[in-house]
């Protein structure tokens, strides 16, 4: 018996898979040619998209720079860092909503409802426009469309975050093949040469997240031994202090409070974010915000800002220490260390770093690119391209049920390696009993309200016996993709148990179906939309072109009925302009286009007489 | 016995992961040894059930059989999940040997921890004792705590050294006295760890 029955794809045609770097700041789209993995650019040639989303006037929904533009002049019709939404609750991220100029709707307690324009959208539906933007990009790049994708997710993402990301893939139209860790992403794309073998830690410092993971290379084998991080620590709580300062600094400098002006805000925050750009090559910068007139100016030198954002960096050491005491390893035993994230260009965080892990950090790969290149290489393994690679991904957090008192009874350890599975026997307390709840969280503490609650299920149908007879043997099982399945089977009749899941943050199955359906039916309003704006700048066009030939020369030639059609046509077409209806307005610019021919004609001749007067014919 | 019939061609598969007939993956049907070709002993050499681990899961993991039919894929994760649980289980020598004692039918769930061992009453009162007059605010009994959280570390140790050579006993001749003897050690290393947590937890 060989293996060459499972791995013979020869005759098949390789799938099209993009690897897609869904980020909090920055999204990033790749794929994987037959040698290395690829970032797509747009058709300006950029590679990064913004990972903000905004409505224009008209009610079309833009992603990436096009709602750069709209967060910098109607913040609050713009929506950015969704990826500290996916997954939560309202009362998860009270903190963040306080600084976002976007408005949250009510009833957000399992989902948060974001108020965009004269849409309400929930986060995967905000990072779907994300996602629907890369998926152009790449369909125009490759000319066919583009329907299955990796994405990366944070380590440290729980279940809820990940189905909420997975969620968002599916309303874009995206089939999400796998869900990679990005920390793991990153270290596909650095070990891409075969020969490197050790353990390598990757420091992976977002926009919004912080992930450490530790992995063992071997072969082509990547072996995660240990993740750990926070989901809410990253470039954005830097880019926070600074504007708090800054804030306090026009309170007392203008004696205004910009906190109420939402785009003064938003003006600031690039400014901020400029500054801490420089300090990254310099070692004193300035704060520089004109605004209405008004200058601020404010140095900042390296020292002060590193005394600012220590404890920030602090923040990221005892994930990073609790991961090497889980790989069951020494600092001394990592070979390399591998920075990723936009934030591991500050200079103090690289010099942390070395000095936690006693290396010189690899800088090589630039820090914005290598995860969405890791994800081209995970989807190159999917299609076949890469087969000698394989990763070998943990589970971040510890999986449990709840048991009498609150006392949570883990079944799946962290950083078990995935897929993992645990089986648990339950029965009944009481003669008859019909159903049995079961409440599954995640988390590393001994209480259930400490850790986070992911679902309840709900064994419904058992037959009905005396109580403690019945044996349902519930299978837990975590996916490639960090993802929970439940199954349940009552062991005397044998039957598959029902199992009905109540997710307690996201989004239910059919909540998903609806949010396609109307994404298909929002992506035909704005199609509409947009077919209306076109047909009526080409009005615009002719109706001008129109006016203005009617005080040329020409128009004197043309008979009375034709003189008139063209009024006629003319006015038809001012009427149509106002419907709701690009077809009737292409209709009548037709008519208008008809019936204006001849005088097209006309002018054409006299143009032509012009240029030919004074010439012989010979010189024509 | 469940006759074991090959989904795909319906004859005995005849192989562990694969048929031997028809090359498709099978539901894993085997013990953790059996699944990594191993003989039920639990002295293990950790390079040797890495390099298997490595080689079987190049073999079954899901990335491997992305681009075949549902019912391929399903199995590939069954068996991947059971191939992980298996490495992990089978790496550590505590959940190895609690495994092994699972499949001779000295189930963990049967050890009762809050039953003391007759050799440790004395310690176990002593600590109580001291653990009390710490919670109400005396500090003097500090020392005994501390002594006492070097007593049950050093009696860890000394029951991890029993351990190994019982493991090399189950090893040597498979009798079940040496299962018991590893049964009755694991339960009564349960018991000297929540003491240490205890001794350690009451710790300044």
């Amino acid at each position: 018996m060989s293996s060459v029955f499972q791995i013979d794809f020869g005759d098949q045609p390789q799938d099209l898979i993009v690897g897609i770097d869904l980020g909090t700041t920055n999204s990033l789209v790749a794929y994987m040619d037959s040698v290395r993995p690829r970032i797509i650019t747009d058709q300006d040639g950029e590679k990064i998209v913004p990972s903000i989303v905004g409505a224009l006037p008209n009610g079309e929904i833009v992603a990436g720079r096009a709602a750069l533009e709209v967060l910098l002049t109607v913040p609050d019709r713009a929506v950015y860092s969704v990826k500290r939404l996916m997954g939560k609750g309202v009362s998860d991220v009270q903190d963040e909503l306080k600084l976002f100029p976007y408005h949250v709707a009510p009833d957000s307690e399992t989902v948060i409802k974001i108020e965009l324009g004269d849409r309400v959208l929930t986060p995967p539906e905000v990072s779907a426009h994300i996602l629907k933007r890369l998926k152009q990009i790449a369909e125009a790049h490759f000319g066919q469309p583009v329907t299955k994708a990796v994405i990366t997710v944070p380590a440290y993402f729980n279940d809820a975050q990940r189905q909420a990301t997975k969620d968002a893939g599916r309303i874009a139209g995206l089939e999400v093949l796998r869900l990679v860790n990005e920390p793991t992403a990153a270290s596909l794309a650095y070990g891409l040469d075969k020969r490197k073998q050790g353990t390598v830690a990757v420091y992976d410092l977002g926009g919004g997240t912080f992930d450490i993971s530790i992995l063992k290379l071997h072969d082509g084998i990547f072996e995660v031994l240990a993740t750990n991080g926070d989901t809410h620590l990253g470039g954005d709580d830097i880019d926070n202090l600074l504007i708090q300062i800054a804030l306090e600094d026009l309170a007392s400098e203008w004696g205004e409070d910009l906190t109420k002006d939402p785009v003064g805000v938003q003006l600031l925050r690039r400014a901020v974010i400029e500054a801490k750009h420089r300090l990254s090559t310099e070692l004193e910068t300035s704060i520089e915000f004109d605004y209405r007139g008004r200058q601020y100016n404010r140095v900042l030198e390296r020292a002060l800002f590193n005394r600012l954002i220590a404890p920030i960096v602090e923040r990221t050491l005892e994930p990073c220490r609790q991961a090497v005491e889980d790989a069951k390893i020494g600092v001394r035993d990592i070979d390399e260390v591998v920075l990723v994230g936009g934030s591991t260009r500050i200079p103090l965080i690289r010099e942390t770093v070395q000095v936690m892990f006693q290396k010189k950090p690899h800088t090589e790969l630039n820090p914005d690119e290598v995860v969405a290149l890791g994800a081209a290489v995970q989807a190159g393994i999917l299609s076949g391209v890469q087969q000698d690679m394989l990763l070998l991904d943990v589970t971040p957090l510890s999986l449990g049920i709840e048991t009498m008192g609150g006392v949570v009874s883990k079944l799946i350890h962290r950083n078990s390696t995935i897929p993992a599975s645990a089986t648990e026997a339950f029965t009944t307390g009481v003669d008859g009993q019909k159903n049995i709840l079961i409440h599954v969280v995640q988390g590393e503490r001994e209480m259930a309200p400490d850790c986070r609650s992911l679902a309840r299920f709900d064994l419904k149908d058992i037959p009905p016996m005396p109580a403690g007879m019945a044996r349902i043997e519930v299978r837990f099982l975590i996916d490639a993709n960090g993802i929970l399945s439940v199954t349940a089977r009552e062991q005397r009749s044998g039957k598959e148990q029902s199992v009905e899941v109540k997710p307690s943050y996201g989004l239910s199955d059919q909540q998903v179906e609806a949010m396609i359906e109307e994404s298909i039916e929002q992506a035909e309003t704005d199609f509409q939309r947009r077919q209306l704006a076109e047909a009526r700048v080409h009005a615009d066009e002719i109706l001008a072109a129109t006016e203005k030939a009617m005080e040329h020369d020409a128009w004197l030639e043309l008979s009375e009925e034709e003189r008139a059609a063209v009024k006629r046509a003319s006015n038809e077409l001012r009427v149509a302009y106002h419907a709701e209806d690009h077809l009737l307005v292409r209709t009548h610019i037709d008519k208008l286009d008809a019936a204006t021919r001849s005088l097209a004609e006309q002018m054409m001749d006299t143009a032509v007489k012009e240029a030919l007067r004074g010439k012989k014919l010979s010189e024509v | 016995m469940i006759l074991n019939l090959c989904w795909n061609c319906g004859q005995p598969p005849e192989g562990v992961h694969f048929c031997g007939h028809c090359g498709s993956l099978q539901a894993p049907v085997v013990d953790y040894f059996a699944y990594l070709g191993l003989p039920q002993k639990l002295q293990i050499d950790r390079q040797d059930l890495e390099r298997r681990f490595y080689e079987l899961s190049r073999r079954l993991h899901p990335d491997r059989f992305f681009r075949r039919p549902e019912r391929e894929r399903q199995l590939s994760e069954d068996a991947t999940a059971w191939l992980n649980d298996a490495y992990r289980t089978l790496k550590d020598p505590v959940a190895r040997a609690e495994y092994l004692l699972g499949l001779h039918g000295l189930d963990k769930t049967e050890q009762k921890s809050s039953n003391v061992p007759p050799e440790l009453l004395e310690e176990v009162f002593e600590l109580n004792m001291a653990l009390e007059e710490i919670r109400s605010g005396d500090e003097s009994a500090r020392p005994q705590i501390e002594a006492a959280r070097k007593k049950f570390a050093g009696m860890l140790e000394d029951l991890h050294g029993s351990l190994e050579t019982c493991f090399a006993e189950w090893d040597g001749g498979g009798r079940r006295e040496a299962l018991e003897k590893i049964y009755g050690l694991l339960n009564r290393r349960n018991y000297l760890r929540n003491l240490l947590r205890e001794a350690q937890g009451a710790e300044p």
